[in-house]
């Protein structure tokens, strides 16, 4: 079912007053690659409302920009034009230092490749967000300890990366997104190199540990075996999000 | 970010071990070589430091260095006597003759003639015997590596049996008798080193008109050693320099007129290149490695100068833990072979040299790594 009218026309800015909490907010984003000949343009003017407490797909065939869409909305790479707000900040505008601690604080990310440093175990790949933000190690460990323990790893706390299956190192990215609570979380193809279960029991514990009435998921995929797990799919094509609508059929 | 630091860079073992291994090569290579080296060059003035009591040594103005002997006239010593300011002079004779050995071979000698009448000049250390046992007929001193090497008895079935007090041998065909071993500082020559008086010595030596080597000089109380020298050199128009000038002047010669210095060189430089080209490689390498960590760090809030405070400490753990396994192994060397024929010194200058160096190794390594990680973009952590 096409949702195209929250999509054309959003809410003014993030939460205020009785205006509805707007997580992200993206206006004629334009980003392009290279130069002259070489010059690809990736975003396209992408307009996109994500509202608190939301978790949102980003669906759409490879290269139409939707792995550059969420690192322009998670703050890692400048857009060339157009204005994008995370809870009404612009990360773009702040100085480089800012922007970096705003970064950490405000945003979680889990990669397809999952990007755990392989000679960190579990509980100190973990700790990564906190240590950044400068907790103290055993308190940092003991916090990485408490969010394994929310994805089913407690027990492998002590374990490396190469000690661990697929489906069990995407866990562990994502107590590693979620133990700084931060207030948005990008995810980048999460589930697509796991299998059914793992995949469905990533969606299952992000749903449960990733939204809350002031936080929201946005996540990148092509598995429509999730999409299920969505609020909102939004279909990008060519630089540009050509519908949103909602999922087949709700999650639990 | 320390902790993650040194996780990243010792739990990649292998890596780990290959920078470490560079370093401590590069730091061994520098080290050892140097040490070598400066053990050669101190060998140079052995002599000169054994003789630490005059203060002044007067020889002629072209000698260059310890071994470069041109005699001067015994009236010389007389002259030298007569400047105001000296307490004492004595005459020193220096040079090499033939030993003729029992089996009869010859053996050139490094012969030490000592004033008759003070035996000041004499060796450091004493063995066997004693320095006055000089006065006795015919007496000579011998060091200890000389008769037990050189000038050693070889029995028939080929052992060495040292040269041993009591026992005589032949210089320039007069009968000699050993009254004493001594121990003298190694020299650069290896020929063995025979003590015993001025008078002998000169009588030892082929007839010359000029025999005498150097005149050593003690400056009276008071009177200052460099205003000496220049009042020396004034009075008698012979050179005339102090114990360090002396020893500076031995070095300068070896190291301009030999190629000792190009050839250590070399290998000091070689140790730099490969440490380099081995740890700087590999460190470059462990940072590409870890490249995509590093973006991961950024995107999640690591500032970029917390990345470089990384990288610094990485490179820092690794110079500071190679240069200690290098420098330890040259020290180890260098104890292994105290009592060998083999040069070696390690004064803190080469532990500062092989230290710097190793700076060198990590900074350059580092810097590469930091330019990267500078330019780094944190969303390379969305390309797969």
């Amino acid at each position: 079912m096409s949702d195209s009218k929250a999509f054309s026309a959003p809410a003014a800015g993030a939460s205020n007053g009785d205006e509805p909490c707007l997580a992200i907010r993206c206006r004629s984003v334009t980003k392009a690659y290279g130069t002259g000949y070489a010059r690809v343009t990736a975003l396209r003017g992408v307009d996109l409302d994500v509202k608190c407490g939301e978790l949102l797909l980003l669906v759409g065939p490879s290269g139409c920009g939707k792995t550059t869409l969420i690192s322009v909305i998670a703050g890692i790479l400048d857009r060339d034009g157009g204005e994008c707000r995370v809870f009404g900040s612009d990360f773009q505008e702040l100085p480089a230092g800012e922007r970096t601690r705003a970064r950490g604080r405000q945003v979680g990310f889990v990669f397809q490749a999952f990007n755990l440093l392989p000679t960190l175990n579990a509980a100190e790949n973990v700790a990564v967000p906190l240590l950044i933000a400068g907790v103290a190690r055993r308190q940092a460990l003991a916090r990485a300890r408490d969010a394994l323990a929310q994805v089913g790893l407690a027990e492998r706390a002590s374990a490396l990366p190469a000690q661990l299956s697929g489906g069990q190192q995407q866990r562990v990215a994502i107590a590693r997104s979620l133990v700084h609570e931060p207030r948005l979380i990008v995810c980048d193809e999460p589930t697509s190199s796991l299998d059914h279960a793992n995949g469905e029991k990533v969606m299952e514990i992000m749903r449960a540990h990733a939204l809350g009435p002031e936080r929201a998921l946005v996540i990148v995929t092509h598995d429509a075996r999730i999409f299920h797990y969505a609020d909102r799919i939004a279909e990008m094509d060519d630089g540009r999000i050509t519908n949103v609508k909602n999922p087949p059929a709700a999650a639990g | 970010m320390n902790f993650i630091a040194l996780k990243m860079l010792i739990g990649d073992r292998a890596r780990y071990l290959g920078i470490v291994l560079g370093l401590t090569f590069a730091s061994l290579l520098i080290t050892q070589q140097s040490s070598i080296f400066t053990g050669l060059m101190t060998r140079t003035f052995g002599f000169i430091t054994d003789l630490a009591l005059p203060d002044i040594w007067v020889m002629d103005p072209k000698v260059q260095f310890i071994d470069d002997i041109k005699p001067m006239s015994d009236t010389q010593l007389l002259r030298v006597r007569g400047v105001e300011g000296v307490d004492w002079a004595v005459p020193l004779y220096k040079g090499l003759l033939k030993a003729r050995l029992e089996n009869g071979n010859f053996q050139t000698c490094n012969v030490i003639g000592l004033d008759d009448a003070t035996l000041i000049g004499g060796p450091p250390e004493m063995v066997e015997g004693e320095i006055a046992d000089l006065r006795r007929a015919e007496a000579v001193i011998v060091d200890d590596v000389g008769a037990a090497g050189k000038l050693a008895r070889v029995l028939p079935d080929g052992r060495r049996v040292p040269l041993a007090v009591g026992d005589s041998l032949e210089l320039n065909d007069h009968r000699a008798t050993v009254v004493g071993i001594c121990r003298v500082s190694r020299t650069f020559q290896s020929q063995p080193v025979v003590y015993t008086t001025y008078s002998r010595a000169t009588t030892f030596a082929p007839r010359e008109r000029k025999l005498l080597s150097f005149v050593l000089v003690k400056a009276r109380e008071g009177a200052g050693i460099a205003d000496l020298c220049l009042r020396l050199r004034a009075a008698t128009g012979l050179a005339a320099v102090t114990r360090a000038e002396f020893r500076e002047m031995t070095v300068r010669y070896f190291m301009k007129y030999t190629g000792i210095p190009i050839n250590f060189g070399i290998a000091v430089v070689l140790g730099f290149i490969v440490g380099t080209a081995i740890a700087g490689q590999t460190f470059y390498n462990f940072t590409l490695d870890n490249l995509r960590h590093f973006g991961a760090l950024k995107a999640m809030g690591t500032p970029t100068r917390a990345l470089l405070r990384m990288i610094i400490l990485q490179s820092s753990v690794v110079g500071f833990i190679g240069y200690g396994l290098g420098v330890g192994i040259a020290a180890l060397f260098g104890q292994l072979t105290r009592n060998t024929e083999l040069a070696f010194r390690m004064p803190w200058q080469i532990l500062a040299l092989s230290g710097g160096a190793v700076i060198v190794i990590c900074v350059a390594s580092a810097l590469f790594s930091i330019a990267k990680v500078i330019r780094l973009e944190p969303a390379i952590v969305f390309k797969n």
